[in-house]
């Protein structure tokens, strides 16, 4: 119990790091994963390419060594001034965005083609198709695959500790230095993870349910 | 009166060509599917596509609003060129209205609103102008009732009627027609057929692929038979079904009209 009344505000400092880290992170993944997955469904084939490389590249590339890049690299050869919290936003945001950007790409496969054809043919441009016709009805399918990302996502936030952010895995080893009990600690902070998770969990059940019934 | 046949004459030749295809080719793979294919339609006209399976009839039909892509030749709609994809095409396809064999209405979307969203987002028009129009269209296709609905929940015949206000909507110069009775049962064949009667009594440039020779018959202005990614034959109906030249066309309507 020391621990946690101890250290009550950095355990929510910690708690609101993650918490914005996911946040910002997941917004970051949604915005880019989308314009990723229209890329890979376009008619333009440079963008094809650029869509396909980005995921392909993303993917298979560990967060770790994006963090290295975003930490390291960026700062020298691009932007000296980007803030830390920004630098793992946009680590964690990329990084996810590949996952999502596969996530709405499948989803926008099960809309029968037909769907898109028709929204052409009526005089719609490619953005318009998309935003208007095919995402819409691609949303059920995309959906619930997206929780689970954001789970991977909340927990991936955690490498963000180790490059100079304040969150629940970098507050867990702040307090074990000062000698606390490690197992009380890891309590605290899974807790604290569980809670985010259930939190998202429960989000898109919500969503689900609501896609659902407005069908 | 003299005036009047001055100024007729005063038009240039091929001004009333609405659809022009000259010498277009096109493969899937090996698959020669459009071969040298010259097809001038004009204004008011109704062309019939007919034709054995697999002969490239929808091939022909897609590539007019270029939603298939052609390797060689010039397609040219009311005298502009197809354009390259893009914001140009855009704007040309929504002059050209086609109709699909499987409907494909918007799912997500009300029948009323699969009428409007092409006025609203390609037109610009206003809301209330769109339902106004929408409605209307509703209503010479006979599925006013219906507007609220979602398209699953309509019958193909009906849903078809949509399909067909819903590309009337734009005010388009030419409509295409991909065998659109042939995903129907027999009994809704008709009604979308008198609502295609109609628009071609009102003037409307069609073209339309089908095996509704009964429809080729009363409302085409011609017939294009087409074999083998090639037109074999064109002619008028009456002189096409009682007398067609080529061998082709003699042994698939000997197919066809046995039942
Ligand atoms: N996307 C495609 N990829 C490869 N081959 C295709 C494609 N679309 C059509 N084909 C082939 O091209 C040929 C012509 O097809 P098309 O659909 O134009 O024929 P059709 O005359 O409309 O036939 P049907 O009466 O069966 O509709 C067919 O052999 C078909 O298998
Ligand atoms: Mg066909």
């Amino acid at each position: 119990m020391d621990v946690l009344l101890d250290n009550l505000s950095l355990f929510r400092e910690g708690f609101f790091g993650t918490l914005k880290l996911t946040g910002a992170s997941a917004i970051v993944a949604v915005v880019v994963g989308v314009i990723i997955a229209g890329f890979r469904v376009s008619p333009v084939p440079p963008l094809r390419i650029f869509g396909t490389l980005w995921v392909t590249l993303l993917r298979n590339t560990p967060l770790t060594l994006l963090f290295l890049v975003a930490f390291f690299i960026v700062p020298k050869v691009f932007f000296p001034d980007l803030d830390s919290f920004l630098l793992a936003t946009l680590a964690c945001g990329f990084y996810t965005s590949a996952f999502v950007a596969e996530a709405v790409r499948s989803g926008i496969n099960t809309v029968p083609l037909g769907q898109a054809e028709a929204a052409r043919a009526i005089g719609f441009t490619f953005t318009q198709t998309m935003r208007l016709i095919v995402l819409p009805q691609a949303t059920r399918t995309v959906v619930p695959p997206l929780s689970s990302i954001f789970i991977a996502l909340t927990k991936n936030t955690a490498i963000a500790g180790a490059f100079d952010n304040v969150e629940l895995f970098n507050v867990s080893k702040t307090l074990s230095n000062d000698g606390y009990d490690i197992a009380m600690i890891f309590l605290w902070i899974t807790l604290a993870y569980l809670i985010i998770t259930y939190a998202i969990n429960g989000l898109f059940r919500l969503m689900e349910h609501r896609l659902e019934v407005a069908r | 009166m003299t005036e009047v046949s001055v100024t007729k004459d005063a038009i240039p030749p091929g001004a009333d060509d609405l659809v022009v295809l000259k010498n277009v080719n096109k493969h899937f793979g090996a698959l020669h599917v459009l071969q040298d294919i010259d097809l001038t339609i004009t204004r008011g006209e109704v062309v019939v596509v007919i034709g054995p399976s697999g002969s490239g009839k929808s091939t022909l039909c897609r590539a007019i609003n270029r939603l298939e892509t052609v390797e060689s030749g010039d397609i040219s709609i009311d005298g502009k060129p197809l354009p390259q994809e893009g914001k140009a095409l855009a704007r040309l396809r929504a002059d050209v209205g086609m109709v699909f064999q499987s409907f494909n209405l918007f799912a997500h979307k009300t029948v009323l609103e699969n009428v409007m969203l092409g006025q609203i987002k390609v037109r610009k028009t206003s809301k209330a102008e769109a339902e106004t129009k929408a409605r209307g269209l509703l209503d010479r296709v006979g599925v006013a009732t219906q507007a609220d609905k979602y398209p699953a929940q309509l019958s193909g015949g009906q849903q078809q009627r949509v399909a067909i206000a819903r590309a009337l909507a734009m005010d388009p110069k030419v409509m295409l027609f991909d065998e659109p009775t042939s995903a129907l049962d027999p009994e809704m064949i008709n009604e979308v057929l008198e609502v295609m009667q109609q628009l071609a009594r009102d003037g409307m440039t069609m073209v339309v692929v089908t095996h509704e020779m009964g429809f080729a018959r009363s409302a085409a202005n011609r017939v294009v038979f087409m074999a083998d990614g090639r037109i074999v034959e064109e002619a008028v109906p009456e002189q096409f079904f009682s007398n067609p030249r080529s061998d082709r066309a003699k042994d698939f309507l000997s197919k066809i009209l046995k039942h």
